[in-house]
């Protein structure tokens, strides 16, 4: 559906020159729900502004939806949706209208696009808010009326630039399982940026990870995971004078790193966590080293992140 | 392929219904026209009678075209700012990564522009009626097609600017700067006859001038005096350079 080669996107500023995208490099197959994860300014809305024909790029070239980019802009536009990252609606405007408004520039004819927009008002759980005005609707409301008029076409592969961005905690999870519905019930490709870790992993099949305009890593999200050096084991002792006992334990376990002390715990980073932990509380007590706790803990995204940039996702201030 | 005609009558169609929505602007631009008209309009018997040097006609007739030129000067030179609102909104990308013709998202535009300032200049004609204007239909109908031409000029450059600005504060000092010189040169208020040497040397090189006097001309009922060639084609002229700048700005892949 995407095929990117060496899309690169130079902004000349009274600054001088920002290169905002660096040469990416992205495939995404058809029917896949591809996650675009970095920090804010990476990179990630230049590039879907380029794969969705509003910036041309400095350089480089990409086939979108079986379209040049270059080329054929019209054949792209015609068959992808796009939802910006600041939404789309006019605040005065009435939200139905809204609606059909976009799908007759896409040819639908009005009672067509209408049937079509309240359709996916009930999909989207939107009823009954046909005649509002778009001012007067929720956050999370107003964000899935963007998606409903990115999809009146029924594009085939719809692009949403951070979905969830200023959404509370419920209506997040609400967006979720509607963009896993895009795919599931509509079978639309989706290619969707955030800077959520947890987004991420709960939305995404696959996941590209962009840092200063460059794709640092891609692959599942198993994939990345395995790649950050295994479980983080973490022991909290009973009586914290032990520590150097433990952790000499710690660090003999198969493939492990140095261990960390700190906060009255001990981590140490292994291939295999959940396997090495009935050896561990062997040897442990076999030294008489009373354990207060112990935890295995699954590598996350932000671990991922971490490893391959040295900084923490989390430390983004949210925008 | 999309096509050109239907686009721009979506287009159109949209703003024109946001606009019929909030008729208060509509509304408020007719009342700097009205307020030059009775406030200020009286006070020219006197000077108009006595001041040698003026193109024929009654007061009138030298002072009503000035006001439709003004409409069709301020009527659209700022419909700028509401694009920029839209671009804000987000409402232009979700247009313009739609297959519609770019061309079409400015065209639309400017006709609802355009239909809302040849409404504005009928009012103010209608009401200028009952102060004493007296024209020739002709000469008026021509009239109103310099002010439609006019306001097509202008909107189409106040989109274009606004476009390539994005911004309220870059843009307003922009077109005050523009609009304001505009229209003192185009002597609309008294005609630039009366000017000094330099100042209408100075006025010679406005096209809006020309489009006033040839206004002049026509509610006299005088249509093929040479200010009337000349101010149709600097209208025209102003018309295509407008229309070719906003066409320009609004294809640009990355505006
Ligand atoms: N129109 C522009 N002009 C100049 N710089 C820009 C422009 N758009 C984005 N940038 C810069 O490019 C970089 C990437 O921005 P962006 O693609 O928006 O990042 P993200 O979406 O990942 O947060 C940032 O440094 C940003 O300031
Ligand atoms: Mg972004």
């Amino acid at each position: 559906m995407i095929h990117a080669r060496a899309l690169s996107r130079t902004f000349t500023t009274r600054t001088g020159p920002v290169e905002a995208v660096r040469g990416v490099d992205l495939d995404v197959e058809r029917g896949e729900i591809v996650g675009f994860l970095g920090p804010n300014g990476a990179g990630k809305t230049t590039t879907l502004r380029m794969l969705t024909t509003l910036l041309t790029p400095t350089s480089g070239q990409a086939t979108v939806a079986g379209h040049d980019l270059i080329r054929d802009p019209i054949g792209v536009r015609r068959n992808i949706g796009y939802v910006a990252q600041g939404g789309v609606t006019l605040p005065e405007a009435i939200a139905g209208e809204e609606c059909v408004d976009q799908a007759r520039l896409y040819g639908l004819g009005k009672s067509a696009a209408a049937a079509r927009g309240k359709e996916l008002f009930d999909q989207l759980d939107l009823g009954g808010l046909w005649e509002r005005k778009c001012s007067s609707l929720s956050g999370g409301q107003r964000r899935r009326l963007d998606i409903v008029i990115g999809l009146m076409h029924s594009p085939g592969l719809v692009f949403l630039d951070e979905p969830t961005t200023g959404l509370d905690p419920q209506s997040r999870a609400n967006l979720w399982n509607h963009i896993g519905g895009l795919r599931d019930e509509l079978g639309s490709t989706v290619f969707i940026t955030t800077h959520y870790l947890d987004e991420a992993d709960h939305l995404c099949d696959r996941l590209l990870v962009i840092d200063h305009g460059q794709i640092v890593a891609s692959g599942t999200k198993e994939e990345l995971k395995a790649g950050v050096g295994g479980d983080a084991v973490i022991v909290t002792l009973a009586d914290p004078a032990r520590t150097p006992d433990a952790s000499g334990v710690m660090a003999t376990l198969p493939g492990a790193d140095e261990p960390v002390v700190g906060d009255g715990q001990i981590t140490v980073h292994v291939p295999e966590g959940g396997g090495l932990l009935p050896r561990l509380l062997r040897e442990l007590d076999a030294k008489g080293v009373e354990l207060a706790g112990v935890e295995v803990r699954r590598p996350t995204l932000d671990d991922v992140f971490l490893s391959l940039t040295g900084r923490s996702l989390r430390d983004e201030p949210a925008a | 392929m999309n096509n050109v005609w239907r686009d721009t009558w979506l287009t159109f169609e949209r703003q024109m219904r946001l606009s019929l929505r909030n008729p208060i602007w509509v509304a408020l631009g007719l009342i700097q026209p009205l307020m030059y008209l009775a406030l200020f309009g009286p006070l020219l018997k006197p000077v108009v009678a006595n001041t040698p040097g003026l193109p024929p006609g009654d007061e009138w007739q030298v002072f009503a075209p000035g006001l439709l030129v003004q409409l069709g000067l301020f009527g659209a030179a700022f419909v700028g700012f509401g694009l920029v609102a839209e671009y804000r909104a987000g409402v232009i990308e979700r247009q313009r990564v739609s297959p519609a013709s770019r061309v079409s998202l400015l065209a639309g535009r400017v006709l609802r522009d355009v239909v809302v300032i040849v409404v504005q200049t009928l009012l103010l004609l209608a009401a200028a009626v009952p102060f004493g204007l007296r024209a020739p239909i002709a000469g008026v109908l021509l009239s109103l097609l310099i002010v439609a031409g006019l306001g097509a000029a202008f909107a189409s450059l106040s989109y274009g600017c606004a476009l390539l600005l994005k911004s309220e504060d870059a843009l307003a000092p922009l077109l005050n700067g523009l609009a304001m010189p505009l229209l003192l040169l185009s002597g609309i208020l008294l005609p630039m006859s009366l000017a000094p040497g330099w100042l209408r040397r100075l006025s010679d090189v406005n096209p809006l001038k020309h489009t006033v006097d040839a206004t002049r001309s026509f509610f006299t009922g005088d249509l093929t005096s040479s200010a009337a060639l000349w101010g149709s084609l600097a209208t025209i002229g102003l018309v295509a350079v407008s229309l070719w700048f906003g066409a320009r700005t609004f294809r640009r892949e990355s505006a």
